[in-house]
């Protein structure tokens, strides 16, 4: 939506033209009007996801977190509206694609914690005796992806030049690559660990091409395109996708290296369950 | 008890920020100025002249307009650079320095922007502060009119087919403010608002006049959306026609930004 510039395709909100009936998909109409009704089913489904978690599942963090979910797309929905209504301000269609994308992490981090294999695995635990400790450089990645996330979401709002954003890459690039090969070098017999630490070392190589490819097609090639190009719109797309698939993973990272690899002296360990000194 | 208040605060929040931002679209009337001394017409004199353009001329785009049938299939070029003969259309040509201490009859004359064949009609505009603006959607399809200033708040509007014209004024003199269509995102047109009503657009020739100017030394400046600004300075006695000639040459093959 934003890469074809129809943000404000739709002046109004929660209305479309002032009317909830559907109106004519042509234009920008069809990705702005488009981008509400995926939302609305998005809202829908997670409702549902959130009064089934509450019927069943009996962990109460497992509940929370499924309410959670709820409140951040509900968040997320008033922050379209006011982004819409107020004309695009950066900061705050900034803020409307970071909390898009902490929606799609707590989705993830549902899918992954409510699923057979997280629920029935054995916790195989390594004590980390490293510095810095691979939990906190699996919180270093999120919290790199998400300054990444919101420098990305200011240069593409027109609220910031696109510099801090490529510079920032760089430092991404090295903290993911840092902690992916500190999973593959110590932890790769825990295959929770060693998927999304290979999934993220190949999504920040895919990453970067796709950042490079769309600051050619957005700022070089681009600069004075009359109307949105396919390839401009594709690439910058497949940029936030995949940047957004980049942030789950090291959220899922974070949550596998807290199961499985706590620190040394941490209560977990010193519970009795069985620790392995890698 | 607590989460709903919290989400019903925040919607009462929207609610309210919805009904500011409409009420802020419809601006005030202009202030007529006091103290200001008004041109005899008598002594007016006039100004004329061409803008040429030579250099490397980007190739006109042709837009694609398959994602709205609505738009026509009459073929639709990008209006950026439309050079003919080497005379440069679509530059605005005002008076930048001279009228100071000038007061002018308010201008009550409608200006009009028509949308046909998802284009914007004229590309470039000039108008006076205060003077009314109305906005024609001649398409079947529906536009959103979105102006872009930095000096005054920008507005977003709809605009069905056969809908009643759009009315809007502009209180705060502006150049170049780019007015888009989010909904066919190739559509945009330039509106100039300036404090006085001595100002030309260059049509297809490149050529312009600017009628009505009182005795006095001027800085006449031509403005244009990729080629940016350029100034002169003229001196025009009692009934006098003087000539003003602006050439934007683009040497390096690059196009430059307005600045």
């Amino acid at each position: 939506m934003t890469s074809n510039d129809a943000g404000l395709a739709v002046p109004d909100w929660p209305t479309s033209f002032h009317t909830f009936r559907m109106p004519r998909m042509v234009g920008g109409v069809l990705y702005e009007h488009g981008h509400r009704m995926m939302a609305g089913f998005t809202i829908l489904l997670t409702l549902g996801i959130t009064i089934f978690t509450l019927m069943v599942d009996r962990r109460k963090w497992m509940k929370r977190l499924a309410i959670g979910a709820f409140a951040t797309i509900i968040v997320q929905a008033i922050l379209g509206g006011v982004t819409v209504l107020h004309l695009l301000p950066p900061m705050v269609s900034t803020a409307h694609a970071i909390v898009g994308q902490t929606f799609f992490c707590i989705s993830v981090a549902i899918a992954l914690l409510t699923g057979r294999k997280y629920t029935g695995e054995v916790e195989r635990t390594a004590v980390d005796r490293r510095k810095p400790s691979l939990i906190n450089l699996t919180l270093l990645s999120v919290l790199v992806l998400y300054v990444q996330l919101a420098l990305g979401g200011m240069f593409r709002h027109k609220g910031m030049s696109w510099e801090p954003h490529v510079f920032n890459a760089a430092v991404v690039a090295i903290v993911l690559t840092w902690t992916s090969i500190r999973v593959l070098s110590y932890y790769s017999q825990v295959e929770s660990l060693k998927r999304p630490a290979v999934m993220m070392l190949g999504l920040v190589m895919v990453q970067l091409c796709l950042g490079f490819i769309s600051f050619l097609t957005k700022i070089v090639w681009g600069r004075d395109a009359v109307q949105p190009e396919p390839f401009m719109v594709w690439s910058t797309v497949a940029h936030v996708a995949v940047g957004a698939l980049l942030l789950a993973t090291a959220v899922v990272l974070a949550i596998q290296a807290w199961r499985h690899v706590p620190v040394l002296g941490e209560e977990r360990v010193s519970k009795g369950v069985k620790a392995v000194t890698a | 008890m607590r989460i709903t208040v919290f989400f019903c605060s925040i919607l009462l929040l929207v609610a309210l920020s919805a009904c500011n931002s409409k009420s802020e679209s419809t601006s005030a009337t202009s202030q007529p100025q006091a103290g200001l001394t008004p041109i005899d017409p008598a002594t007016a004199g006039s100004i004329s002249g061409n803008v040429k353009f030579s250099g490397t001329l980007p190739k006109a785009q042709q837009i694609d307009m398959s994602q709205d049938p609505a738009c026509g299939n009459k073929p639709n070029f990008d209006e950026s650079f439309v050079v003919s003969n080497g005379a440069l259309a679509n530059a605005f040509i005002y008076v930048k320095k001279g009228l100071e201490g000038r007061s002018f009859p308010a201008v009550s004359t409608v200006a009009k922007i028509t949308q046909q064949n998802c284009r914007y009609t004229p590309h470039v505009m000039g108008i006076v502060a205060g003077q009314p603006v109305q906005i024609i959607n001649a398409d079947q399809t529906t536009h959103n009119i979105h102006p872009m200033p930095t000096a005054s708040k920008q507005w977003n509007e709809s605009q069905l087919p056969n809908d009643q014209p759009i009315q809007k004024t502009f209180n705060k003199p502006e150049l170049m403010i780019p007015v888009k269509c989010n909904q066919h995102p190739w559509m945009r047109m330039y509106l100039n608002v300036v404090s006085n009503p001595l100002f030309a657009v260059t049509g297809p020739d490149g050529r312009f006049e600017i009628k009505g100017l009182p005795p006095g030394e001027y800085t006449i400046a031509a403005v244009h959306e990729k080629m940016g600004e350029q100034e002169m300075k003229v001196t025009i006695g009692p009934k006098e026609t003087k000539s003003a000639d602006f050439a934007f040459v683009n040497s390096h093959g690059v196009e430059p930004r307005l600045q």
